[in-house]
C-alpha cells in the first residue's frame, strides 16, 4: 500500500492589476512603461475595430462577425509576448492577437465579409487562418510545434480556444500529444464564460479549466484575462519555457464576453443584465487606463489623440475593404489544388459562362 | 527487380521517400517498434529514428489534426490509420482543414499530407475493420483519393501521393496486402495520379474497377474470354479526381460498361462514373451501364463477407447480361 501525491491541488492564478487598475502588490509591474502603452494602444485599436465591424454588419456591409468586446487583453497580451517567427493558430475571435501579428484590419473585414483573400495575410505569412470548427485548431498548433522541434527551429506555436472548446475531443487529444512530445506550444483558453448560451458551469464540472492540463502532464495555470499585464507575463513565461525545450503550457485566461457570441446571437435571451453590468467594472481597457492615468503615464489629451488615430485607421481599412473588387468565379477553382485537375477546369469554364458580366 | 507483395511495396515506397526527403515523417498507432499491425512500416523506426517514425497516442482525429499542422508548416507527414473503422474521426480534420487549407489561404499555406489506411473486406477481420469509405472522402473538394490494385502500382502511386502538394487519402486494399507478389523496381520512380490504368485491352465491353476488385475482374475477364467475350479492364486508381477521359474512350470503343466496386451501391463512386457516361457517351452505348457492387447494408461479419463482396460469378453474369441484352 502506498499513496502518491500526484498534484498539490492548486492552480496558480496570476494577476497584477486589480479591477480598478490598482497594482495588486507593491512590487513594480514586470513590464516597462513602453510595453504598457503598447498593450493599451493595441487593446484600444481592437475595441474600436470591433465597434465598427458590428456597425458594418448591422448595416448589411459585413457578414456575421464575432466580437472580442471585453476580451481584448487575452489576444493582445499573448500576441505581444510572441516573436514574429512564432506561429499563431487562432480560433475565430482572436483578431486582437492577429492585428499584433500583422493581419490588417482590411484583411479581417474581407474574411468576415466573405472573401477568402482575408486569410491570405500580406504579413504574418506563417500564421494559420481563423478556425471556425471548435477545438480542431489545437492539434494544428501541436503539429506545427512538432515541426519546429524536429527541424530545431527556434519557434513556438501559440493557439487559442474558448471555454466551450475544452469539452471537445480534439482539445484533449491535442493536449495529450503536446504533453507526450513535449511540444513547444502554448495553448490559451479564452474563458469568456459562455459557449454561445451555455454558461461555464454547464460546460465542465472541473473547478478550473486549466486543470485539464494535469491529466495530460502539461503545465497549467490560470491568469486574470482582464489584466493584460498578467496575460502578457504568463504568455511570456510559457513561450520562453517552450522555446527553451521545456515543453507546453496550458493557460486559462479568465475573462468575460461583454458582447453577443456573434452578430447572429442575442445574449439578452440567456444572461442576467446585472451580471453584465458588474462585468463592465472589470473590463481590461478601462483597467489599464486607470493604472496608466494613476501613474501619470497617460492623459486625457493622449487618450483623445489615440481614439482619433484608431478611428482614422479603422475608417481607412473600411474604405479599402469596401473598395476591394470581388474575386472572379475562377477564384473558387484556382486555389483548390496546386494544379487544377481537368475535370475542375471544365467546371471552371461553366462558372465563367454564367458569371455576372 | 524484387518480388514484393503489396504491403512490402508500401514499406519500400515509404523507406525510399524518407531517405530522399527529410521532410517526410510517419505517424500513427503502433507503427514504430511493431512496424504497424500489418507491418507496412516495418523497420522504419530503427532506420529513421523515433522523431520521424512516431508512435502516437491512440487518437485518430488528433493524428490527422497534428498532420495538418505539420503539413502547413512544411513537413510531409504520412499518417497511418490502423483500420478503416477508425478513420471516421479523421474526417473532421480531412474535410474541414486538410482539404481546404490551400483554398482558404489563397495558396499561402497548403497541406501536403497523406492519410494511409488499410481498407476493404475479405480478411475475416473483426467488426469495423472491413469498410470501403472511398466515396465519403471522394465527395470532398480538395482531397485526392488513391487506391492501388497491385504491388508495383502501390509503390509508384504512394511515392506520387507523398510528393503531391495536396492532401491524399491513400486506401490500401487489405485483402491484397499478401495475396500475391509482383516485380517491383525500388528505383524511386512514381506513377502518375489522376490517371486510370488500362489493365487489359478488349473490344466487347469495359469493366471499370479499383482496389481489390481488380484481381477479381481480371479473373472474370479470363473466364469471359474463354466464352468468346473480349473485355477491356480499367483500374481507376485515383478515385478523385476521376480520369473520365480514359473511361469514356474505352466505353466509346466497346459500347458496354460494367462498374465493379466493393463499397455499397447507393451514392457510390460507380454512380458518378455511370452518370458521366450517361451525360457524355450515351449514344456510344449498346446497352445500359451496369453496376456490380456490394449491397447497401452494413459490412457483415466474416461468415457472410464472401456474399457481400462482388463475386466472380456476379461480374461475369453482368457482362454476359450486357452482351445478351438480358
Amino acid at each position: 500500500m502506498g499513496l502518491h501525491t500526484l498534484i498539490d491541488g492548486r492552480i496558480e492564478l496570476i494577476r497584477f492589476l486589480a479591477p480598478d487598475g490598482a497594482p495588486c502588490e507593491a512590487a513594480p509591474l514586470p513590464v516597462n512603461d513602453e510595453t504598457l502603452l503598447h498593450l493599451y494602444q493595441a487593446m484600444t485599436r481592437t475595441r474600436m475595430f470591433d465597434g465598427k465591424a458590428i456597425a458594418l454588419q448591422r448595416t448589411g456591409q459585413l457578414g456575421t462577425f464575432a466580437s472580442a468586446l471585453g476580451q481584448e487583453a487575452v489576444g493582445v497580451g499573448a500576441a505581444a509576448a510572441m516573436e514574429a517567427r512564432d506561429v499563431l493558430v487562432p480560433s475565430y475571435r482572436d483578431h486582437g492577437a492577429q492585428f499584433l501579428r500583422g493581419m490588417t484590419m482590411t484583411e479581417c473585414l474581407l474574411y468576415w465579409g466573405g472573401d477568402e483573400r482575408g486569410s491570405d495575410f500580406e504579413r504574418a505569412r506563417g500564421d494559420f487562418p481563423n478556425c471556425v470548427p471548435v477545438a480542431t485548431q489545437v492539434p494544428h498548433a501541436v503539429g506545427a510545434a512538432y515541426a519546429f522541434a524536429l527541424r530545431k527551429e527556434d519557434r513556438v506555436a501559440v493557439t487559442f480556444i474558448g471555454d466551450g472548446g475544452t469539452a471537445n475531443g480534439a482539445f484533449y487529444e491535442a493536449l495529450n500529444m503536446a504533453g507526450v512530445w513535449s511540444a513547444p506550444v502554448v495553448i490559451i483558453i479564452n474563458n469568456n464564460g459562455w459557449a454561445i448560451s451555455t454558461p461555464r458551469a454547464l460546460e465542465s464540472a472541473a473547478a478550473t479549466l486549466a486543470q485539464k492540463g494535469v491529466a495530460a502532464g502539461v503545465a497549467c495555470q490560470q491568469v486574470d484575462g482582464n489584466d493584460v499585464v498578467a496575460v502578457y507575463e504568463a504568455a511570456r513565461r510559457a513561450i520562453a519555457k517552450a522555446r527553451s525545450g521545456e515543453g507546453p503550457t496550458l493557460i486559462e485566461a479568465l475573462t468575460y464576453r461583454l458582447g453577443d457570441h456573434t452578430t447572429a446571437d442575442d445574449a439578452t435571451r440567456y444572461r442576467d443584465p446585472e451580471i453584465v453590468q458588474r462585468e463592465w467594472t472589470r473590463e481590461p481597457v478601462a483597467r489599464l487606463r486607470a493604472y496608466l492615468l494613476g501613474r501619470g503615464l497617460w492623459s486625457k489629451e493622449q487618450e483623445s489623440g489615440l481614439l482619433k488615430q484608431c478611428a482614422e485607421e479603422v475608417e481607412s481599412a473600411v474604405a479599402r475593404y469596401l473598395a476591394t473588387a470581388p474575386q472572379s468565379t475562377d477564384a473558387m477553382f484556382d486555389y483548390l489544388y496546386e494544379d487544377a485537375p481537368q475535370s475542375l477546369l471544365a467546371q471552371r469554364d461553366i462558372a465563367r459562362r454564367f458569371a455576372p458580366k | 527487380m524484387t518480388q514484393l507483395n503489396l504491403v512490402e511495396s508500401i514499406n519500400a515506397a515509404l523507406a525510399c521517400e524518407m531517405a530522399r526527403d527529410d521532410s517526410v515523417l510517419l505517424l500513427g498507432e503502433d507503427i514504430g517498434a511493431n512496424g504497424g499491425v500489418f507491418r507496412a512500416t516495418n523497420g522504419l523506426q530503427a532506420r529513421f529514428g523515433r522523431a520521424r517514425v512516431i508512435d502516437t497516442p491512440l487518437a485518430e482525429g488528433g493524428i490527422a489534426g497534428v498532420a495538418v499542422g505539420m503539413a502547413a508548416m512544411g513537413l510531409r507527414p504520412v499518417a497511418e490509420i490502423q483500420f478503416t473503422g477508425f478513420i471516421y474521426p479523421t474526417m473532421d480534420q480531412m474535410i474541414n482543414h486538410a482539404s481546404r487549407m490551400r483554398n482558404r489561404t489563397r495558396g499561402r499555406l497548403s497541406c501536403p499530407m497523406v492519410l494511409r489506411s488499410p481498407y476493404g473486406a475479405g480478411i475475416h477481420a473483426p467488426e469495423h475493420h472491413s469498410e470501403s469509405p472511398e466515396a465519403l472522402f471522394a465527395h470532398m473538394p480538395g482531397l485526392r483519393v488513391v487506391i492501388p490494385s497491385a504491388p508495383a502500382r502501390a509503390y509508384g502511386l504512394l511515392l506520387a501521393a507523398m510528393r503531391d502538394p495536396d492532401p491524399v487519402v491513400f486506401l490500401e486494399p487489405t485483402r491484397l496486402y499478401r495475396l500475391f507478389k509482383q516485380d517491383v523496381e525500388d528505383d524511386g520512380e512514381s506513377l502518375p495520379l489522376d490517371t486510370c490504368f488500362l489493365c487489359r485491352e478488349g473490344r466487347d465491353a469495359t469493366i471499370v474497377a479499383w482496389g481489390a476488385m481488380i484481381p477479381e475482374v481480371m479473373r472474370a475477364a479470363e473466364a469471359l474470354e474463354s466464352a468468346g467475350i473480349d473485355v477491356e479492364v480499367i483500374d481507376v486508381a485515383t478515385i478523385k479526381p476521376l480520369d473520365m477521359e480514359t473511361i469514356l474512350r474505352s466505353v466509346e470503343k466497346t459500347g458496354r460498361c460494367v462498374i465493379v466496386h466493393e463499397a455499397p451501391r447507393a451514392v457510390g463512386v460507380g454512380a458518378e462514373i455511370a452518370a458521366e457516361i450517361a451525360e457524355r457517351a450515351l449514344y456510344s452505348l449498346q446497352a445500359p451501364v451496369r453496376r456490380v457492387t456490394a449491397y447497401d447494408v452494413v459490412t457483415p461479419l466474416s461468415r457472410l463477407e464472401k456474399q457481400y463482396i462482388p463475386s466472380l460469378e456476379r461480374i461475369v453474369g453482368a457482362v454476359r447480361g450486357l452482351m445478351e441484352g438480358t
